[in-house]
């Protein structure tokens, strides 16, 4: 599927703001699955210092510093992606969960594929022994990983309410688990939590799902928001991303943006403001499939 | 006349040391296990044997002394506040011989080499994980390897600016590595103050025991800062701080001070397109190095922690551009955690192609299943720390606890494995502490520091021997208490020579001007100008009132006493309510609260208060002298210095007064007419003005006719004796106006203060006529001019007083509107940011 992408975050100020530093992932990566054919960043006004990078997980990073004062600030980033739907394995075919917690003690890998990487806590995502016992429900003994992980992803999915109110991103796992409400950013944590106290390598992945208006209802611009969901390392099938907000394997309906251990290494924009004071965010993001146009 | 009781006190030392006994079964730095005295402190001991023990106790008091007087302290944070405890230095040296001191000096340089090698590779290629020399999870299971600053790489290949290593000495005698600190180590300052104070009571003995100086190893240290920015030909440094309330905050501003470089905290400093900068008031100066003492996840709020307000933001991409070196780099903390030297001597080998020079205390890493297993059956003979660095936790003592406890230490460590290190439990060597009353051999542990330089490592010749607070414990932390030693490593002579002839080589370049200095310094010197001052006026104000209820109590002290209430009342300096009749009990007890209301703004106490938050921000811009009387006042006047007692509050008040005579002596002959004493100048006469308007204003109201205001008046504004001089008759209102206002010959006068102001005015930098705060001052330099206070007085004197009150208030407010210009122009950028 080819996309247009639009995402719109837009910072309104009480007062000016006379210095402002920003980091930004924004622009997808690229990789096996996802073709990127055009990019673009819009910000007004308009930095004195724009620096593009890739990050330590060889994500797409841009570095911003803004000089002159202003009251809103506004961050366009747009793109067109072709995402290809993985080929899945057949789930009841894949390798043992235990076998592939076992290969990685002698795992060398490094860099931007390194799996050890996902392996250990992270700010957002720490083990934990109840996340196992709820983990271990679906992680059943010797079952095949991907089985284990698509029961999990259900799990998640049954026992948890999308609830934008109940949490925010300051919200402890632990929290989200007693009440079993969240967001999508909670659910992943969660999901990826789960993985890491059985000793599996989990990591974020932060992008775009395209959303399908309701029948007969036309798509609303800037209705669609960013998306967050896991993905797990499965020995020789790579990494398979599911998606427990949807309860699904992601196909060829989510855009990726950036991976990392958590929200904390990818967050979308995040930034420090001089002067400022009170502010309201507001963030739109249109995902049009290329065909519809 | 020598007493018998003396004679029996002063017995020599000699007595002590022979009774001084060391525990069996671990090593004593200054006796063996025979008892005899080590050959090495055998000069040293001999000296100390024939000194009686006065001269000792003597000794022992001038080092609380002197430490009391350089402030040096070391904040202990208990629940939430700080404590403020001073350091503590036994009088005795730790020892160590040359030979043994260059083997370790050897080790030590090998292992900053490692760890900088280490250090390049983790935030490099990472090969050593591909190689397989470490277990990956060292790498990803550390949080303190900053995944956002892996690709920045310093100029030179210097990781690994300043490295500090603890040792302990085995029973056997064999140093071991117990720990390294590679973010911002601490203690390399309270080693020199240890050395500057232990030079001034044993210099005969440091001289012939052949003690190596420390001196070249900080003049060392600048040249390899400095050589961190190849780019600038002498580059601007600054030391960041994360502020007074830091426990080492002492260490930060005496570094700052030997050193010569600003002291900073993250807010003076901003990055503007990509480069670093300080703010001060002439604008914004670029800065190459910061050396930091902010601890690695702190120095920037965008890359790292957010909720850190004690970094720059953009640090980490200023450093990633290469427009700024930190010393050491940011993530150096990676390297720093126990783990780590599980794996030290393989990877010395494989890295560095040799052996491990000083040895590790035995560790296992319990991210490794054999290592954990291995860990946990033998429990109750280990250490258990946390492998990383971050909040470290205290260690578990195996020992120390029951099997039930053990057993859940255990599921601790099998559920979150890489997290923990279980170490062998050395026995640490003893040295003998001198309690003023006898020798205890006290356990201890040996920090040593490493230092980057343009072509290798040098090592300081010295540092800082701690010591527990007991013989039993066997934890060694300031934070626990326990003292430290200076250390002595004794030298060749060629050693020494070549140390002296080095220093002589390196001498300063000529260089006038203060240096860079932040813009919030001056603001805190403005303000340490105006409480200062006002503290001087409230003490001025009180002694006036004090005086006349400790006198005779005549009709006219009396009448004066009930006027001058009046005027305080309606300044708003004593309760309103006084402005009618008060009782004498009433008094005593208001200005008591003037005194001692800590929560009172204004108060004598709180402004104390305030003044000793601005010293202590202020410690590296001040002089010996200054910071002395600066401290004599927090001495003499802590939060409750005085009685309700009028007498006793009035000896009081005169020994505050003349302290503060004091401080401004010193600072008007001692201080370079920079910028900081012009800030400081400006917030004394500004605060000077203001309060010499405010109180001729409230004479005006009160007692317009003047009788019995204005012989306290003169009193206070310590003019009597110059308008005695002049006018040999009582006080009258014109008179008095012209010596208080106009003349700009009296000191006390709002002429004097308004020329001083325009003089600091017209050399601050970006300064103008233009300027708000100059248009303030040139009106009340004109209405000084034009005014007639011969016939505002005379008016006033009959009563109509209107057109003098509004001379004055039209004073107040201008003086006020120039202090607020001052700030709008000079300070506003220091503003708080949000994340």
């Amino acid at each position: 599927m080819v996309y247009d992408v639009t995402h719109k975050t837009t910072y309104e100020y009480e007062t000016p703001v006379s210095i402002s530093q920003h980091l930004l992932h924004l622009r997808p990566r690229i990789f096996l699955g996802q073709d990127l054919f055009s990019s673009s960043l819009e910000v007004t006004p308009a930095p004195r210092t724009e620096i593009s990078r890739k990050d330590y997980y060889g994500n797409e990073l841009s570095f911003l510093g803004i000089e002159s004062p202003h009251t809103v600030l506004s961050i366009v980033s747009r793109c067109r992606v072709r995402v290809r739907a993985p080929e899945l394995p057949d789930a009841g075919g894949t390798t043992p969960w235990e076998e592939i917690r076992e290969s990685l003690t002698q795992d060398k890998t490094t860099g931007y594929f390194g799996r050890g990487e996902f392996l250990f806590d992270s700010p957002y995502a720490a083990s934990d022994g109840d996340f196992q016992d709820y983990a271990a429900q679906a992680f059943r003994p010797g079952r095949p990983i991907l089985s284990a992980l698509i029961d999990l992803t259900q799990r998640i999915y049954r026992d948890f309410t999308f609830d934008k109110r109940a949490t925010n991103i300051a919200t402890p796992l632990k929290e989200v688990f007693r009440k079993r409400r969240g967001v999508c950013q909670d659910f992943a944590h969660f999901g990826i939590a789960c993985l890491r106290s059985l000793g599996l390598p989990a990591r974020y992945v932060s992008g775009y799902i395209e959303t399908i208006p309701p029948p007969g209802k036309p798509r609303l611009a800037g209705a669609d928001a960013s998306h967050a969901w896991l993905s797990l390392w499965c020995g020789g099938d790579g990494w398979i991303d599911a998606d427990p907000t949807n309860n699904q394997l992601v196909g060829d309906r989510h855009v990726t943006v950036a991976w990392g251990r958590d929200f904390c290494d990818v967050s979308p924009v995040r930034g420090i403001v001089i002067g400022g004071g009170d502010h309201e965010l507001e963030v739109g993001v249109d995902v049009i499939p290329i065909a519809e146009q | 006349m020598i007493g018998i009781d003396s004679m029996r006190h002063s017995g020599s030392f000699s007595e002590l040391l022979e009774r001084y006994r060391p525990p069996a079964g671990v090593w004593d730095e200054m006796k063996d296990a025979s008892g005899s005295i080590r050959p090495h402190w055998a000069p040293f001991v001999s000296r100390l044997a024939s000194s009686g023990i006065d001269l000792m106790k003597e000794r022992r008091e001038s080092a609380q002394k002197l430490l009391r007087e350089h402030g040096v302290t070391y904040n202990v944070f208990a629940d939430g506040k700080s404590d403020e405890r001073g350091w503590n230095l036994d009088l005795l040296p730790m020892l160590i011989d040359s030979e043994e001191w260059s083997r370790l000096e050897a080790g030590l340089i090998q292992r900053t080499r490692l760890l900088n090698h280490v250090l390049s590779d983790i935030y490099g290629e990472q090969r050593m994980l591909q190689d397989g020399l470490a277990p990956p999870g060292l790498l990803h299971a550390n949080p303190a390897f900053l995944r956002s600053c892996h690709g920045i790489r310093p100029a030179g290949g210097r990781f690994l600016s300043l490295h500090a290593v603890d040792l302990a000495r085995s029973s056997t005698g064999e140093w071991w590595v117990l720990a390294d600190r590679t973010q911002c180590p601490s203690g390399v300052g309270y080693a020199l103050e240890n050395r500057n104070i232990l030079s001034r009571l044993f210099s005969d003995e440091l001289r012939e025991t052949g003690v190596q100086q420390m001196n070249a190893f900080f003049t060392k240290r600048k040249a390899g800062i400095c050589s961190m920015a190849p780019w600038a030909e002498s580059p601007t440094v600054v030391l960041l701080t994360p502020g007074p309330y830091t426990e080492t905050y002492f260490e930060h501003s005496y570094l700052a001070r030997s050193l010569g470089y600003p002291l900073v905290e993250g807010n003076d400093l901003a990055v503007r397109d990509n480069r670093v900068f300080v703010k001060t008031i002439e604008g914004l100066q670029p800065v190459d190095i910061v050396v930091r003492r902010v601890d690695d996840t702190f120095c920037d709020p965008l890359e790292l922690r957010s909720d850190s307000f004690l970094g720059v933001p953009g640090l980490a991409e200023a450093a990633r551009a290469g427009t700024v070196a930190i010393s050491s780099i940011l993530g150096s903390g990676a390297v720093e955690g126990p783990a780590w030297l599980a794996f030290c001597p393989a990877l010395c080998r494989k890295l560095l192609g040799e052996e491990l020079l000083i040895p590790n205390v035995a560790t296992w890493w319990c991210g490794q299943t054999k290592e954990r297993e291995y860990a946990i059956a033998n429990l109750p003979t280990m250490v258990i720390k946390n492998a990383f660095a971050g909040p470290m936790g205290d260690p578990i003592f195996g020992e120390d606890h029951s099997k039930d406890a053990l057993t859940q230490l255990a599921a601790r460590i099998r559920a979150r494995p890489w997290s923990f290190v279980a170490q062998q439990r050395v026995p640490l060597s003893t040295a003998p502490v001198w309690t003023g009353e006898r020798l205890e051999p006290r356990p201890l542990i040996f920090r040593c520091f490493v230092a980057g330089v343009a072509d290798g490592y040098v090592v300081l010749p010295g540092g800082l021997t701690r010591l527990s607070a007991s013989t039993e414990s066997p934890v060694v932390s300031s934070k626990f208490g326990g003292c430290s030693k200076d250390t002595w490593i004794l030298s060749t002579r060629q050693e020494d020579d070549s140390a002296r002839r080095e220093l002589r080589e390196s001498a300063p370049e000529l260089h006038r001007g203060s240096g860079v200095a932040p813009s919030r310094a001056l603001d805190n010197l403005y303000w340490l100008g105006r409480y200062t001052e006002r503290l001087e006026e409230t003490a001025r104000l009180a002694r006036v009132v004090l005086s006349r209820l400790t006198g005779e109590g005549g009709a006219d002290e009396k009448s004066e006493q009930t006027v001058i209430t009046r005027c305080l009342a309606v300044r708003g300096r004593l309760p309103d309510t006084f402005t009618g009749a008060v009782s004498r009990k009433d008094l005593i007890v208001a200005i008591g609260n003037l005194m001692l209301a800590g929560d009172q703004p204004g108060s004598a106490s709180h402004l104390i208060l305030r003044i000793g938050e601005l010293t202590a921000r202020l410690r590296p811009r001040f002089s010996g002298d200054t910071w002395r009387i600066l401290q004599q006042i927090q001495v003499e006047f802590p939060p409750q210095f005085a009685t309700h007692d009028p007498a006793a509050m009035l000896s009081t008040l005169h020994r505050l007064v003349i302290l503060l005579a004091a401080l401004t002596g010193v600072e008007s002959e001692n201080m370079t007419r920079g910028s900081s004493w012009r800030f400081l100048d400006l917030g004394r006469r500004i605060e000077r003005a203001a309060n010499g308007v405010s109180m001729l204003a409230a004479i005006v109201d009160v007692a317009p006719s003047g009788s019995f205001a204005l012989v306290p008046l003169l009193e206070y504004s310590d003019s009597t004796m110059t308008y005695r001089r002049r006018y040999f008759s009582a006080p009258n209102l014109p008179t008095t106006l012209d010596l208080l206002l106009a003349d700009a010959s009296n000191p006390r006068s709002l002429a004097f203060q308004c020329t001083a102001i325009g003089e600091h005015l017209e050399h601050l930098p970006n300064s103008g006529p233009d300027m708000p705060e100059a248009t303030c001052h040139s009106q009340i330099a004109r209405d000084l001019e034009s005014a007639d206070f011969q016939a505002l007085g005379a008016d006033a004197q009959q009563g109509r007083t209107h057109r003098l009150s509004a001379l004055l208030s039209d004073f107040t407010t201008a003086i006020y509107s120039l202090s607020d210009g001052l700030a709008t122009h000079y300070f506003s950028h220091i503003l708080p940011r949000a994340n």
